[in-house]
């Protein structure tokens, strides 16, 4: 007679899902997954190094140094300049526009840049053109100006986020319709860099980075290695660029120079209203010296015109408090962790 | 006038050519640093990662080391670990601490081994870097009840203590989802991860949503590609590749270069030894390159 005793279903049933799982987790046990199929380690393997390139030193050589190469863009220099002054992202900004040309003319600059992105985020955006035009500033296209002038329904700023997106499309729709046909074709005639001779040193400049009008460099995020390659591949002393809306300066190991000049359209998300821009000069012993300048100007009263136009409550808070509360999510780990939202 | 339904009716698109996507620049460089080795072995898993599958092994830190020297000589902008469960491997963080000399780093992880020493290294080691140091933690539901059939049993309540451990030690980690379920991408399914997340205490809750790939485990439980998923030319206005993540990536596994991360367990995804081997362009002849076009795919955050 037979002592067993009965198994309940609910154990039998747990033994059943454990057998399974063990069965999962062993199934690779000297196989190799080859797609959806199992297949002997090796069968992958030999299968795998059929595949690919194996070059030569030299060929590797050569192979690196095309990667590296780049034809030259033929830019006539401007210049030389013993100072100059540099900003980015206007964002409609007039009132911002208007304190950057006085604090650079108080200090000295012989020449004004813009790095592009004349619009976006604040209202008005007509208001901007004649200052750009009556201070003869040096321009560039940034995003904005070449989607406003090619009609492209977004502003091309390179966005991953839904949230950002949301935001980004008010600011675009907002500046889209309320510039006129005559100032977005005016915006699309700016070249899309220029070099500029500051003592010794050849400066380009840029929007985004020299590869791409919308790559974001943000400090955090910008390798030193990978900043030499540009320069070398550029065959510049400095890149001046913006976009990102954080400034930061980085002398490298050879000696030469990349700098985000900030934007003057919202300030840095550090809780402070002022904006940045930057000052460029011939050091005495022909060096490049840079220096990134907070600019405060009448905030107050961007605020009040963003309100009476209806753009977002959250754009005029950035404006207010110098807090981003939007676009957040395109920044890296550490400009992320010293945002307040 | 013609009848044919474009989205129905196609014509066959095998004998069309295979349109080719140039690298633009070495942006992103990707390791399979934990190979195929898993702690968990997820049934959507487009590699079939288990704690057996060894089709690809781990990678040795002197193998990390020599690929970031040729890394930072072609000007690589950031660097991706994924596995398998690369915190399985025991020279993950000295693998860390040397790549966060050069540059950005982000550990894809399944979380289950974020103990909270762990946490506290890794944020000490991100806190010394000049560069972002980022953790994406997968998950593929907001409940046990939507999780675990996926990811195994008990991994929602060990991933939210991961997360919990991470965001204590200062690291915000960036929630990674499938549309494994198709309503965890809707705004609805966003809002219910980042409650989950603000439940935490975490305020600036982050999500990087990704498409699942008709590959490996995913394949059997689902179904592998059709024969109409392909690229072909002329979908795409020649050298019109660039939101491709193969313009501007490659991943280093121990078994060489391939071009992405999504193909290593294709044999035809392999491109060379080094990176110099792998400069020129690449086939976009397999069904995956076709989800990565369509949804817009980019595996990077």
């Amino acid at each position: 007679m037979s002592h067993r005793v009965p198994e309940d279903a609910a154990r039998r049933s747990r033994r059943h899902l454990d057998a399974q799982a063990i069965d999962k987790l062993t199934a690779h046990r000297g196989k190799a997954t080859w797609g959806e199929k199992l297949v002997p380690l090796d069968e992958f393997r030999d299968a795998a190094l059929q595949y690919g390139r194996s070059l030569d030193e030299a060929e590797r050589k050569g192979a690196v140094s095309r990667y590296l190469s780049t034809a030259s863009d033929g830019i006539e220099v401007e210049g030389p300049y013993q100072r100059i002054a540099v900003f980015g992202g206007i964002y409609n900004n007039s009132y911002g526009l208007e304190a950057v040309l006085e604090d650079a003319q108080r200090r000295g600059a012989e020449a004004v840049y813009c790095l592009g992105d004349f619009g976006g985020f604040g209202p008005n955006p007509e208001k901007i053109w004649p200052l750009l035009e009556q201070g003869e500033i040096g321009c560039i296209q940034g995003n904005y100006e070449q989607s406003l002038s090619s009609g492209a329904v977004d502003c091309n700023c390179g966005y991953a986020d839904p949230r950002d997106n949301h935001f980004a499309a008010i600011s675009y729709r907002y500046t889209a319709k309320n510039a006129s046909e005559a100032f977005k074709r005016w915006m699309g005639g700016h070249p899309l860099r220029r070099r500029v001779r500051v003592g010794e040193k050849e400066l380009l400049l840029v929007h985004g980075s020299p590869r791409r009008i919308n790559e974001f460099l943000f400090a955090s995020q910008t390798p030193t290695a990978y900043l030499e390659v540009l320069l070398d591949q550029e065959g510049a002393d400095a890149v001046l660029c913006t976009h990102t809306g954080l400034q930061w300066h980085r002398r490298l190991p050879s000696g030469r120079d990349v700098v985000n000049v900030g934007v003057i359209g919202r300030p840095a998300n550090d809780g402070q209203t002022h904006v940045w821009y930057s000052m460029l000069h011939a050091g005495s012993e022909g060096d490049l010296q840079v220096e990134l300048l907070p600019l405060p100007y009448d905030h107050e009263s961007l605020a009040a015109d963003m309100r009476r136009e209806d753009l977002p409550e959250e754009f005029v808070q950035t404006i207010l408090t110098g807090w981003w509360t939007t676009c957040l999510e395109i920044l890296p780990a550490r400009e992320r962790a010293a945002s307040r939202f | 006038m013609s009848l044919l339904t474009p989205a129905v009716d196609r014509p066959s698109r095998t004998r069309r050519a295979v349109p080719r996507v140039e690298l633009r620049s070495l942006d992103t460089l990707w390791f399979q640093v934990a190979g195929t080795v898993c702690n968990l072995a997820c049934s959507h898993c487009f590699i079939s990662c288990s704690p057996t599958n060894r089709t690809h092994e781990f990678l040795s830190l002197e193998t990390v080391k020599q690929h970031l020297d040729e890394a930072t000589r072609l000007g690589v902008k950031e660097y991706y670990f994924t596995g398998g469960e690369p915190f399985l491997h025991p020279d993950m963080e000295a693998i860390l601490e040397a790549t966060l000399e050069v540059g950005p780093a982000t550990v894809l992880t399944n979380g289950l081994l974020l103990d909270p020493q762990r946490c506290a290294r890794l944020a000490a080691m991100a806190e010394r870097s000049e560069y972002s140091f980022d953790l994406r933690l997968s998950m593929d539901g907001y409940d046990a009840a939507t999780n675990d059939p996926i990811r195994g049993t008990g991994t929602f309540e060990r991933i939210m203590e991961g997360a919990r451990n991470a965001h204590a030690a200062g690291v915000n980690p960036v929630l990674t989802v499938t549309e494994v379920h198709s309503e965890n991408s809707t705004p609805a399914g966003r809002d219910r991860f980042f409650d989950l997340l603000r439940e935490l205490g975490i305020e600036h809750p982050r999500l990087k949503i990704l498409p699942v790939f008709q590959l490996g485990a995913q394949a059997e439980r689902r179904g592998a590609y059709e024969s109409w998923q392909r690229l072909a030319a002329g979908d795409v206005d020649d050298g019109s590749w660039e939101h491709l993540q193969c313009s501007s990536c490659r991943m280093v596994t121990d078994q060489g270069v391939w071009v992405c991360p999504i193909l290593v367990n294709e044999p035809e995804g392999r491109m060379g030894e080094t990176l110099a081997d792998t400069l020129d362009s690449f086939p976009l002849g397999h069904p995956a390159c076709w989800t990565c076009h369509v949804h817009g795919v980019s595996c990077k955050t």
